[in-house]
């Protein structure tokens, strides 16, 4: 995964409650079977509007959402497809719990914040100021203002090494793993008879 | 120290604990054909195997056409997609259920179904309506692809633990009111965020009485207001679902298991960081106005308004101060994770009386599994639905997620069982309204959204 400390650039403004991911992503497009690529399809269904403000050919890698962005299904293209228009970061009231998890492990960070520090950052996407959001200091500043957030230390931690988190288990708890197994053959023994 | 169910759950799957997460142990994983290929690249890029293909089933569903199923599939994304599972599981030793065979059908109809869901264990797929397993007293909840990987490979999952929040529906459902009522009820006191962050138990006199199908759907519908799990207690009513299933555990390891699943329930002093009480008798039957799950009113109100509200109406081209009964439709989905179940479709039959579908609609009836279809078919149901005028369609996810060929097109008016009626969800411009399953008859029938209570008098 990619690692992450500072991200810099303009941020795009869409301030549309409950953006689900069907919205992001199209079911249609969830025949696909790759992961690199997606950009093209995102918001598939929205782009041709003339006030949609995401385009493909622009360099701007933070995108300050409406609240419960992301909601709906657990398809990982969403945040795959958002990550391929190159933005990295997503600031919103609130998010869809598992798309906000697919974001951390796709080495794209979502920032949660009150409702007028959203308005704040909102304000300077509009105006075109340039963002810094800096996951080492925790802080999101441009056009004057300084916003502090907050994020879990784990995913944190995960972001600026750009961890892989399935190879980390592997190294770090393999032991763990299988002593757990063990204690568990004993106490629940019917859960190790598992096919017909 | 009391605790409830969830903190139960969890306890008894922490493998490490660091900062504010923890290792869980998961117990089963169901694969389905969409959230998977990418998992099984990052095992082969990272070169990993499957730790234990023991606990894993897998099964094509969101893609699969519902007719026609003797042949090839006759989109080629689609029939590579579903091969490329079927490819996966046979080189990393998964059991995958053939499209062909007796056992196919959605994840979440085909796990209970087969016994593979068991009361406390932890479960994951790589779809948000996993929720649906809570039913049964499991942790089971949605995760992406990447995630899918990661069990495969380690058997674990990092978390976080969620908030508790009991739902206690009190009373007796009226006649004609069902569990899908209850849910759209919930999620629309709740809001479509107001959960996020929380594990759900549902409790009350209501939800005890519900059959395993009727909790399902209620567990089902728990990720549209925000939160990933959704639990019921097991009780002896989970118990007799169970047993004789072709993987539950038999004999003495039945025995064994019976005796470890009385001690799940949440202790009668527990603690729940949230509260929330309904009335049940006071249900109506609840019909969606908007494009998100929580945009829903009881059958005989008349439509809200608001500038929250204008552009989800302007899609769904509904007004202000209008009712929502007598609203035409031209199509009508019965199926789905949600109601797609044998009950689903008796409570469905029930409501045609001899009627047959209105002219100018198109009703589909699509079973949750090759089994449903086929008790089904052996009390007789079929028959009923196709003689009314309903296509009766082979198993899969169909049109509630629209990845196949049962697509709407734009600007068509859906009374529907499925879970999501967001934008674009049954095709593009398609307008979805969620209803139960007697409703969605009625529906179909009058050719407009009626109350069923007056069709069933």
């Amino acid at each position: 995964m990619k690692a992450m400390s500072q991200v810099t650039g303009q941020a795009i403004s869409l301030p549309d409650a409950d953006i689900d991911t069907d919205i992001i992503y199209p079911a249609r497009f969830l025949l696909i079977t790759e992961k690199k690529g997606l950009g093209r399809y995102a918001f598939a269904d929205r782009r041709d509007g003339p006030d949609f403000p995401i385009r493909e050919d622009e360099d701007r890698p933070i995108l300050v959402a409406g609240p419960n962005f992301g909601c709906g299904s657990s398809r990982e293209q969403a945040p795959w497809a958002i990550g391929d228009l190159g933005i990295r970061v997503i600031i919103a009231e609130s998010f869809g719990d598992i798309f906000a998890n697919n974001c951390f492990r796709n080495g794209m960070l979502p920032i949660r914040l009150a409702p007028a520090e959203v308005e704040a950052v909102r304000a300077s996407a509009e105006n075109g100021a340039t963002i810094t959001v800096d996951l080492v200091s925790r802080t999101i500043t441009g056009a004057g203002t300084a916003i502090p957030f907050t994020v879990p230390d784990s995913q944190r931690e995960t972001l600026l090494n750009g961890w892989n988190d399935t190879t980390r288990i592997l190294a770090l708890h393999a032991e763990d793993v299988t002593a757990f197994e063990a204690v568990q053959q004993c106490a629940a023994p019917w859960l190790w008879t598992t096919r017909k | 120290m009391p605790w409830t169910l969830y903190e139960k759950l969890w306890d008894a799957h922490v493998v490490a604990e660091a900062g504010d997460k923890a290792l869980l142990y998961i117990d089963r994983h169901l694969l389905h054909e969409v959230s998977t290929p990418q998992s099984f690249q990052a095992l082969r890029e990272d070169g990993l195997q499957v730790r234990r293909p023991d606990t894993q089933l897998a099964v094509a569903d969101h893609s699969v056409p519902t007719h026609d199923r003797g042949g090839a599939i006759a989109d080629p994304q689609a029939a590579a997609q579903i091969a490329l599972l079927e490819r996966n599981c046979a080189h990393f030793g998964i059991e995958y259920l053939a499209l062909a065979g007796e056992d196919q059908g959605i994840v979440h109809v085909i796990g209970p179904e087969q016994g593979f869901t068991l009361p406390g264990i932890t479960l994951v797929c790589g779809d948000s309506h996993t929720s649906t397993h809570g039913a049964f007293g499991a942790l089971a909840f949605g995760v992406g692809a990447s995630e899918c990987g990661t069990v495969m490979a380690t058997q674990t999952l990092w978390q976080a633990k969620a908030r508790t929040l009991r739902v206690t529906f009190t009373g007796k459902l009226q006649p004609g009111v069902s569990a899908k009522d209850m849910a759209l009820a919930f999620v629309g006191i709740v809001g479509a965020s107001g959960a996020t962050g929380y594990a759900v138990e549902y409790a009350g006199e209501a939800v005890e009485a519900l059959s395993m199908e009727g909790r399902m759907t209620v567990c089902n519908m728990t990720i549209e207001a925000g939160a990933r799990t959704g639990l019921v207690a097991p009780d002896a009513k989970t118990f007799a679902y169970v047993h004789g299933r072709s993987r539950a555990p038999r004999g003495l390891a039945w025995e064994q298991a019976v005796a470890a699943w009385r001690a799940l329930p949440s202790d009668a002093d527990a603690k729940f960081d949230r509260e929330i009480v309904i009335d049940a008798s006071e249900i109506a039957p609840q019909v969606t106005f908007g494009t998100s799950p929580d945009q829903v009113m009881p059958i005989g109100g008349s439509l809200p308004g608001g500038d929250k509200l204008a552009k989800a109406m302007r899609y769904m081209d509904v007004h202000a101060g209008d009712l929502i009964e007598g609203l035409g439709i031209d199509h009508a989905f019965i199926g789905s994770c949600t109601n797609g179940r044998i009950e689903d479709l008796r409570s469905a039959a029930a409501v045609i009386r001899g009627g047959h579908v209105a002219p100018g609609v198109r009703a589909l009836v699509v079973p949750g599994s090759m089994r449903v279809k086929a008790q089904a078919e052996a009390e007789g149901l079929d028959t009923l639905f196709t003689q009314a005028g309903f296509e009766w369609r082979e198993p899969g996810c169909s049109l509630c997620v629209a990845m196949n060929d049962d697509r709407l097109p734009p600007g068509a008016r859906c009374a529907s069982t499925s879970n999501r009626n967001f934008e674009g969800r049954q095709g593009v411009g398609a307008r979805t309204h969620l209803m139960s399953p007697a409703m969605v008859a009625a529906a179909a029938i009058a050719g407009r959204i009626v109350d069923v209570r007056e069709v069933l008098v």
